[in-house]
């Protein structure tokens, strides 16, 4: 496994600890991005029997690089399966099918929802994003959701701009009462922490902090006051074979994206 | 009854200034060399629709071809925004773009539901989001059996589906495999189709039997366009370009070097040009 690892960065911490919210028997639909880098992180550990799936309609798919796109050809050439898009998002995804879905988000509130789509108003929007794509039924579709987001108060944020996808809404019995039986976000993982909704409430709450992390660094970043359980736990640093697969899985990446042109 | 028409004539045929077109490809297989052509022909006040605008709807759209785009996601996949579909929204350059927002779940539906003729698509969506109270087309419908609330919106039926695909045959039979996409949806939901293609065979030989395939009276022209996909990429043909998806962002981020490249390598340029960008792509990639 080479030398010991000693240091590593916020980065590598959040998508290792977003890694390790998955289970071998998982069925995980995976945005793209940093949920497409912790899903195969978890595929190359901890996670063998994982099935990874990505909307361009790649099931079981076992990336040697990172995807681009949600469509690389190497999803496709490395799946069990590849089906048409309608299908996909008729039978598999909303069927009722995945166990997981994993998302990221331009802006999140204490309540999970996510926005991708407007900074500022809709009709006259001081920043396009380029909106939901598959989020707002992957976020109602899926068994449970669990999203990755580097934290900072220009994307932690008290009052969303535009609900995307839906987390716990207005918190408490808000997803049950529009007849939702999926759990929605259970795990909200950071470059600081981990959040996990409030049994009751379902207010995002800390439930473990990275190492050297303090709650002023939490609180500073975060654009509501931040609640936090009462047992926090610390949570445990990158081991080296995680750190070596992670690191070796961006190399590779990096090499094939920038062969060519 | 498909024709095989140069890329040329199958644009002049069949896109009209005004028409609602679909140019799909989810990822891979991409119609870039049909939407240059829609370019260099001046097409006017289009309505575009598509899953995922991409770098093809980002020169239709920076190139003032068209008045308003039905999307789920406007980006440049892995890399960041289409700056010139942005600039459009939020500057109205170089005119300004109407839009019609749904998720993907939705577009997909209303691609299948276009194909099979009806009227609506019907799906378990949009719940607890905020993009109905912005689209007027997005409803809701009670199941008259179970009286669960559902999504509906508006099947998709195109004037004209442009799509490319791997092979035609010589009767004009068009075939596509690995990532298929919504364009066999797309095809039979518009009225009149142009698909481009990696080559022409006698016969398609050894193949998946349950391999996408269009019989030759469900498009309309057909052409050949080797690399016609083009920075996306063709299964078995050439590989996507992730570094020119990445260079991208930087030629679009400003007018005047957008209007540049769109000048040296399309405006002065013609689909010949495709099979070029393929071979360079192949010779480095070894």
């Amino acid at each position: 496994m080479g030398q010991p690892v000693t240091s590593y960065t916020p980065n590598e911490m959040m998508t290792v600890a977003a890694s390790r919210a998955l289970r071998n028997e998982d069925v995980c639909f995976v945005g793209i991005g940093m949920p497409s880098a912790a899903s195969n992180l978890a595929r190359l550990t901890h996670a063998p029997g994982i099935t990874l799936i990505y909307e361009s309609g790649t099931i079981a798919t076992r990336p040697d690089v990172l995807p681009l796109s949600i469509g690389d050809g190497e999803l496709c050439d490395t799946a069990l399966t590849t089906v048409a898009v309608p299908e996909m998002f008729r039978y598999w995804l909303q069927g009722g099918r995945m166990t997981v879905g994993f998302l990221g988000g331009a802006q999140i509130d204490r309540f999970a929802n996510l926005n991708t789509t407007v900074v500022g108003p809709y009709d006259k929007p001081k920043v396009r994003l380029p909106g939901g794509g598959g989020a707002p039924e992957i976020a109602t579709a899926c068994g449970e959701i669990f999203i990755i987001m580097a934290q900072s108060k220009r994307s932690f944020v008290a009052k969303l701009d535009f609900i995307t996808s839906m987390g716990h809404g207005e918190g408490g019995d808000h997803r049950a009462r529009l007849g939702l039986k999926t759990k929605g976000p259970t795990k909200l993982v950071t470059d600081l922490c981990v959040f996990e909704p409030d049994p009751q409430t379902r207010e995002m709450t800390v439930t473990s902090v990275h190492p050297g992390v303090t709650r002023e660094q939490i609180n500073e970043n975060t654009g509501w006051p931040v609640r936090y359980a009462a047992t926090v736990a610390e949570t445990k640093p990158p081991t080296v074979d995680e750190l070596t697969v992670l690191r070796e899985l961006h190399a590779r990446t990096k090499r094939a994206h920038e062969a060519a042109a | 009854m498909a024709r095989f028409l140069s890329l040329v004539e199958a644009v002049q045929s069949n896109v009209r200034d005004g028409d609602t077109v679909a140019m799909e490809g989810f990822t891979h297989l991409i119609p870039h060399a049909a939407g240059h052509e829609i370019i260099r022909q001046q097409r006017k006040h289009l309505t575009l629709i598509r899953m995922t605008p991409d770098l093809i709807y980002d020169q239709l759209i920076g190139m003032g071809c068209v008045d308003k785009v039905v999307f789920s996601w406007g980006g440049n996949p892995g890399v960041g925004s289409l700056h010139r579909f942005r600039d459009a929204v939020e500057n109205h350059w170089p005119q300004p773009l109407a839009i019609e927002e749904h998720s993907h779940a939705a577009m997909a539906n209303a691609y299948e539901a276009g194909a099979a003729g009806l009227p609506l698509a019907v799906f378990r969506g949009y719940i607890g989001v905020d993009l109905p109270k912005v689209n007027p087309k997005i409803k809701r419908l009670t199941c008259p059996f179970t009286g669960e609330e559902l999504a509906a919106v508006p099947s998709h039926r195109p004037d004209v589906a442009v799509i490319h695909a791997l092979r035609a045959d010589r009767e004009g039979n068009v075939m596509l495999e690995g990532i298929v996409g919504v364009q066999k949806e797309a095809v039979l939901a518009a009225k009149r189709s142009i698909v481009t293609v990696e080559e022409v065979v006698d016969d398609f030989g050894p193949r998946n039997l349950n391999a996408v395939i269009l019989p030759h009276w469900t498009v309309d022209a057909v052409t050949t366009v080797p690399g016609g996909a083009y920075p996306s990429y063709a299964q078995g043909y050439y590989k996507r370009d992730n570094a020119f998806y990445i260079a991208w962002d930087k030629i679009a981020r400003e007018r005047d070097t957008f209007l540049a490249w769109m000048k040296e390598n399309v405006l002065e340029q013609g689909p010949e040009v495709f099979v070029a960008h393929v071979r360079k792509t192949l010779a480095v990639a070894e």
